[in-house]
Parts: C-alpha cells; structure tokens; sequence
C-alpha cells in the first residue's frame, strides 16, 4: 500500500483571520493622551485670616463675563489674543522693589512706577460669572498661563542657554542619574523664582 | 524556436507565508497598546477646551478623574460623574479620599485631579469642584484640554 503523505493544513486563512482581529484592535484603540493646565489650587485659609494687603498696581485684574468677553484693569476691552502681551508686559515692568528690597534686574519692562513693582509682588487675578463658559475661561487662563512661560523661556534661554520648556522636559527625562537631576530641579526653581506663578482665581460672581 | 517559449514561464506566485507574522506582530502591537475605556460615560462625552500650555499627565494611577458635562436625558444644568456615577459635588470628598486610600502613604502628595469639563460648563460648577478639593487638601488640578498650536 502506498504510503499517502498527510496533506498540509491550509494556513492561507490565518492571514485573514489575524487582520480581522487586527482591524478590531485598531478600531477599539484610542491612544488617549492625557493633557491640560496644571494649576495648583490655593490652601483653604481661617476664615478669619486677613486678605493680605496689595497695592492696586501690583495686581493685574482680568474679567471675564457670561458673553465672553473680557475687561483688564477695569478699563480695557480686549480679545483672548491680546491678553498675553498685556500681561507680559505687567509682570516683566520692574518698576520698583520686589520682596527682598531689591529691584528686578532681569526684566526688560518699561520700569513704569503705575504698574508692577516686581514679578515676585506682581498678582494676576482672574475674575469671572458664574455663567461664564468654561471654554472661554479656560482660554484666558491659557493665555495667562502662556505669558509667565514666555517670560520663563525667556530667563532660561538667557541664562541656561535651554528654553525652560525643554529644561522640564529634561527633568522629567527618566534617564537620568540623581545629581543630574537634581542640577536641573536647581535651575528651575530659579527661573520659577525670578517669575513666580501668582495666578489667582476669584470665586465666581452670581 | 523552443528557446524562446522556454521563457513564457509562469511567474513565481510571492510567497504570502509570513503574512500571518507580519499582521500578528501588529496586532500584537495594537492588543498591547489598547486600554480600554475604564468608565462608562453616563454623561455626554465633554468636548474638551482647547489650550496650547498644556502638560501631560503621565502617571495615569495617581490620577483621578471628575467628568463634567450636559446630561444625556436633556437635564438642565451640568452634571458630574465620578467613576461611573453621575454624582454631586458633595461626593467628590469621598470620592478623592477613596483614592488616597488605593494608593502608598508617600504618593499621596503627587495625586492629581483631572477635571475633564465639557466647554460649555458654566465655571460656577468648576467653582464648586474647587472649593470641594480645596476643603480636603486636594490642590494639585489639572484642567484637561487638548492641545493646539499657538496661531
């Protein structure tokens, strides 16, 4: 009797099966990146705390309305895009002395004495209804947020010859050694010195 | 003449033998990348504002998620989900003291809340949120967004 050879399973339908599964796998995927602002909230204070005492041209007063539209210092009407430059300009004016007695140095304002003394005394405070859009408040605090990161890449470019973006990125890089590390979180704190992030966000009005 | 019709072979059919390899391999790729949704939106899916300073939340464990957003069945007014319940913002204490205790005592401190508000959310409610993660110490946020380039 003649030997029959077993005959070969037919994988030529492994390929289809496998890309349906595939074509599966690439509908239900959603690369979900995680992004947003990161701000850090204020601690709650006693209830019988003083606010503590700011002179009016140290604080840079942004409101924003239900309609969306956005009052500055109680006097200018502007757009979303033109509350960057503004701002810039307020926090990098150093027209006085800051905290330790000492005039800012670095900044590149007009030293006007009507507007901020100092980055580190230099308050912005947003304002908004109740019934503002989240959209647009998210978009002013955008813009607010982009403001101290220009004046911040612009000190670390000046000083660590890195944009202060990437001095982060650096940071968080996870290939680095400890002393590495910690050289880095050195310099950024000293940027983030030189202009402190004093955003605050009042309560809502009805 | 038979040397020429020599050349009229057959061409050699490719061999598609490591096709199934090669679309394993990517399904492999998709199956381990894939994370499926965790929660169910009970609410409708908020469309994210817009933003170009924007931060990457990386480790996904220490986060903890607050949905806010239009309800599905025409309710007015903005509704919160957290987990997968629409709740109220009395329980978000619970729900942010919960996930303190999922995690290490030294970890604690790096828990951030993503608040994933829908763009037409009044900011009275993203107010509330605040004020109720301020009352348990909870101050690291992160207003989610998408991220765009500066025009």
């Amino acid at each position: 009797m003649a030997r029959r050879e077993i005959p070969e399973i037919n994988a030529g339908s492994m390929a289809d099966i496998a890309f349906l599964l595939l074509i599966f796998f690439l509908v239900t995927t959603t690369m979900e990146k995680d992004t947003g602002i990161s701000r850090k909230l204020p601690e709650k204070q006693p209830i019988d705390q003083k606010p503590p005492v700011l002179k009016d041209k140290n604080v840079f007063i942004v409101m924003l309305n239900r309609t969306g539209e956005i009052l500055v210092e109680d006097k200018d009407y502007m757009k979303v895009g033109e509350i960057k430059d503004a701002a810039v300009k307020f926090l990098d004016n150093g027209g006085g002395k800051g905290k330790n007695n000492e005039e800012c140095t670095y900044c590149k304002g007009a030293k006007d004495p009507e507007s901020s003394d100092h980055p580190n005394k230099a308050v912005i405070s947003l304002g908004s209804a109740r019934g503002t859009s989240y959209g647009d408040y998210i978009a002013v605090q955008n813009e607010l947020v982009a403001a101290y990161n220009e004046l911040r890449d612009r000190e670390s470019t000046r000083i660590n010859g890195i944009s202060f973006k990437e001095l982060k990125e650096r940071y968080d890089d996870e290939n680095n050694s400890k002393a590495k590390k910690g050289s880095l979180k050195e310099k950024i704190n000293k940027i983030k010195e030189m202009y402190p992030m004093i955003l605050s966000e009042q309560e809502p009005l009805k | 003449m038979s040397k020429f019709n020599k050349k009229k072979k057959d061409m050699p059919a490719v061999n598609t033998a490591s096709l199934p390899d090669i679309v394993f391999m990517l399904l492999f790729f998709f199956m381990v990348t894939t994370t499926m949704r965790e929660t169910e939106m009970k609410i409708k899916p908020p469309i994210l504002p817009e933003a170009t300073e924007i931060k990457k939340l990386k480790e996904k464990n220490l986060v903890s998620y607050i949905y806010v957003g239009k309800s599905t069945k025409g309710i007015k007014g903005d509704r919160i989900q957290l987990n997968d319940k629409i709740s109220s913002v009395d329980d978000i204490k619970n729900f942010i003291l919960a996930k303190r205790e999922s995690v290490s005592q030294s970890e604690v401190n790096r828990l951030i809340t993503s608040i994933k508000a829908d763009v037409d959310t009044e900011v009275g409610t993203i107010h509330d949120i605040k004020e109720k993660l301020r009352d348990i110490n909870a101050l690291k946020i992160n207003y989610s967004s998408r991220q765009v380039d500066r025009k």
